[in-house]
């Protein structure tokens, strides 16, 4: 399928005499209208999967609506990958010309993944990544993630002061990639002392347990370095003890932004990071870009969701509560971003999400 | 007329004389199920549909039959999913490169289970908290053998799951030889009584003079083969070993054990109807998938379907054991 419309494509362009589709810039246009994508998230409903969910839905059926693919569809897991295989499977049986996969292992759809792919099909994974090789690659910079908040962090602090570190779910790449930005800027300067670590899941309950319990052994803290989805919980962990709020970095989730813009009211300065469970629709304009014969690299970097001062009111106001911050993507931004990530850029080189009006 | 009646009173002999009553309407359910997913999907019900639809079924029902073997000894077991974990990682992190070592740790696997099953029966100990102890062992040393998910399986065993034998599907061959395997085990072995009687009956199966201590033994030691078996399976599929892949495996089988007329109380357990129990457990994702059904609806309905069934179950069951 997906090798005939890339045949027709290249005819219909070198009969115009454009040229081989190779490294064209820009969107293709070949014709997706009888294409199906689907996507099967490995993962249950926490805030940030089903903002994920929820972005999909809304470019998906909208591109459904405009004619662009025949159908989509998506199926979600329950943090278990055997299911998630099945489901793949599923998929692959059903005829779906393309699949985004949010994998909820490493290692396990690798087999599946590979079997699609050999059936022709695109498969495309962004957050928590296959593997497979055959796989085009959502990438998010996190070790970038852990430097940004940190330089922040330096500079409002004026390079001085007492860290506490937040991390995420034990054992994960995500959680270790971060921790090493985070580390390996604070080596830059010796005159901020990390005076703490704790693990608090991406979860506001936990990381609130988890930041009370250390807290009587603290000297004073005046900076939070978290992952997102920690900075409410580490708020309240503070405040209950009667411990002067210091600088916390936010992670883009609602309760985060809406406790940064009601503190911001007494003075309180901070920003907001993290990435965009909105890259779903990234992925869903890559699988459709694949099929109608665009030339996307294996990897394709994806920017981070930075929040400052400026943007805040904008951001809180397009975030429903219980979601996280994050644009849908358009066709072109996505295609934007692919062409970024073919000319090799990265990180803050990337095209920047925009912000919601 | 007469002819016709004895026939229908031989085959019902011949179903009930299997426990049908037991499974029946866990074979009605998945039935009904198969139906609906070949009416959604007809081309599923060829060779190669059916081959990938049930991709994952010797899995599951490797699970189900090893939780179902504890099940019988009146316990349960916690630990049986991430055991398929380990048994995955060995799959995957050893036997190809020290092969002497993986063998031997594959080997001395159900051994362990076996030593589990007596240490449960001589101290007496509440096997969902010895089971559970066990699973963080096993997920222990799963991580040490392969501490990221990656690795590779030997590319006999992936062969093996991709063979393609005449008329029958291979993962239809590798759910109908354990089953068949368990019910002449449980139901048609005399030995299979002393083993369905430890957990009816401890002190009954004693009396009779039969050692309850190498009944309990047997049936661990034949969970651990069923465990060992699975994560064999789940490795050739998935070509790579992850110590967390059978985290989700533990409720599952518990499940497609009571759906397939197992009950809590030990000895009352069926093969059959445990592998039926098994892939309505995986059939009904599939068919909610297949349906459309969207995404917030999948969780709850795939629980209504299970809960239908037992509801079905205690109304059909009651007057008849009366």
């Amino acid at each position: 399928m997906r090798k005939t419309t890339l045949i027709a494509c290249g005819l219909a362009a070198s009969l115009l005499g454009i040229g081989a589709a190779a490294s064209q810039e820009g969107a293709a246009q070949g014709d997706t209208s009888k294409m199906r994508i689907a996507l099967t998230d490995g993962f249950s409903s926490n805030s940030w999967e089903q903002s994920a969910w929820n972005s999909w839905n809304a470019v998906a059926d909208q591109a459904v609506k405009d004619g662009v693919i025949k159908e989509q569809k998506i199926i979600t897991g329950n943090d278990d990958p055997v299911q998630q295989i099945t489901q793949l499977q599923n998929l692959v049986l059903e005829g779906f010309n393309a699949i985004a996969i949010d994998a909820a292992s490493p290692t396990a759809l690798n087999g599946g993944i590979k079997d699609a792919c050999d059936a022709g099909i695109v498969v495309v994974v962004y957050d928590s990544l296959a593997t497979e090789p055959c796989a085009i690659k959502l990438k998010v910079d996190y070790h970038d993630y852990g430097v940004q908040e940190t330089e922040y962090l330096a500079k409002k602090l004026g390079g001085k002061g007492n860290i506490l570190e937040i991390r995420g779910v034990a054992g994960s790449q995500v959680d270790i990639d971060i921790s090493a930005g985070i580390n390996d800027t604070l080596k830059k300067y010796p005159d901020l002392k990390k005076v703490g670590t704790v693990y608090g899941n991406w979860d506001g309950t936990i990381t609130q347990k988890q930041v009370g319990t250390i807290l009587p052994t603290l000297p004073q803290v005046d900076g939070v370095v978290g992952q997102g989805g920690d900075g409410f919980g580490a708020y309240q962990a503070f405040k209950a003890a009667g411990r002067q709020i210091p600088t916390i970095v936010m992670g883009n989730r609602q309760d985060e932004l809406a406790l940064w813009k009601e503190m911001k009211a007494n003075g309180y300065e901070t920003y907001s990071i993290s990435s965009m469970p909105g890259m779903s629709t990234i992925a869903f304009w890559i699988a459709q870009q694949v099929l109608a014969g665009k030339k996307v690299p294996n990897t394709v970097n994806v920017p981070l969701l930075a929040i400052h001062d400026d943007t805040l009111d904008a951001w809180l106001a397009a975030t429903a509560v219980g979601t996280a911050a994050s644009p849908h993507y358009t066709k072109d931004d996505a295609v934007a971003l692919m062409d970024a990530s073919a000319a090799g850029k990265s990180g803050s080189d990337l095209p920047q999400p925009k912000v919601p009006q | 007329m007469n002819g016709r009646a004895s026939l229908i009173s031989r085959v019902g002999n011949g179903i009930s004389s299997l426990g049908a009553a037991r499974f029946g309407l866990a074979l009605i359910a998945l039935a009904l199920i198969l139906l609906f997913v070949f009416w959604l999907r007809p081309n599923m019900a060829s060779y190669n549909g059916l081959r990938l639809l049930l991709n994952l079924s010797p899995v599951l029902v490797f699970t189900a039959l090893a939780q179902m073997f504890v099940m019988t000894a009146g316990d349960i077991d916690l630990g049986v999913g991430t055991f398929v974990g380990l048994i995955d990682c060995i799959a995957a992190g050893l036997l190809n490169e020290q092969p002497v070592t993986g063998v031997a740790l594959l080997v001395a696997c159900p051994i362990a289970y076996s030593l589990i099953g007596a240490l449960i029966h001589l101290r007496q100990l509440p096997s969902i908290v010895v089971t559970l102890g066990a699973s963080f062992v096993w997920l222990g040393v799963a991580l040490t053998v392969l501490p990221m998910p990656g690795g590779t399986v030997p590319a006999a065993l992936t062969e093996l799951v991709r063979l393609r034998p005449p008329l029958v599907p291979m993962p239809i061959v590798l759910t109908l030889v354990p089953m068949v395997a368990a019910h002449l085990i449980l139901n048609k072995m005399s030995y299979g009584v002393v083993l369905r009687g430890i957990g009816g009956s401890l002190a009954a199966v004693e009396r009779a003079g039969r050692s309850t201590l190498r009944a309990r033994i047997t049936l661990y030691g034949l969970a651990g083969i069923c465990g060992l078996c699975a994560g064999l399976c789940l490795a050739a599929t998935t070509t790579t070993g992850d110590a967390n892949v059978g985290r989700g495996l533990t409720l599952v089988s518990i499940g497609a054990v009571i759906i397939g007329g197992g009950e809590f109380v030990g000895g009352i357990v069926s093969p059959i109807g445990t592998v039926f129990g098994a892939l309505i457990m995986l059939l009904s994702g599939s068919l909610l998938s297949f349906a459309s059904v969207p995404p917030a609806w999948q969780y709850s309905i795939q629980g209504a379907i299970l809960l239908v069934i037992l509801a079905l179950r205690i109304v059909s069951w009651r007057p008849k054991a009366a």
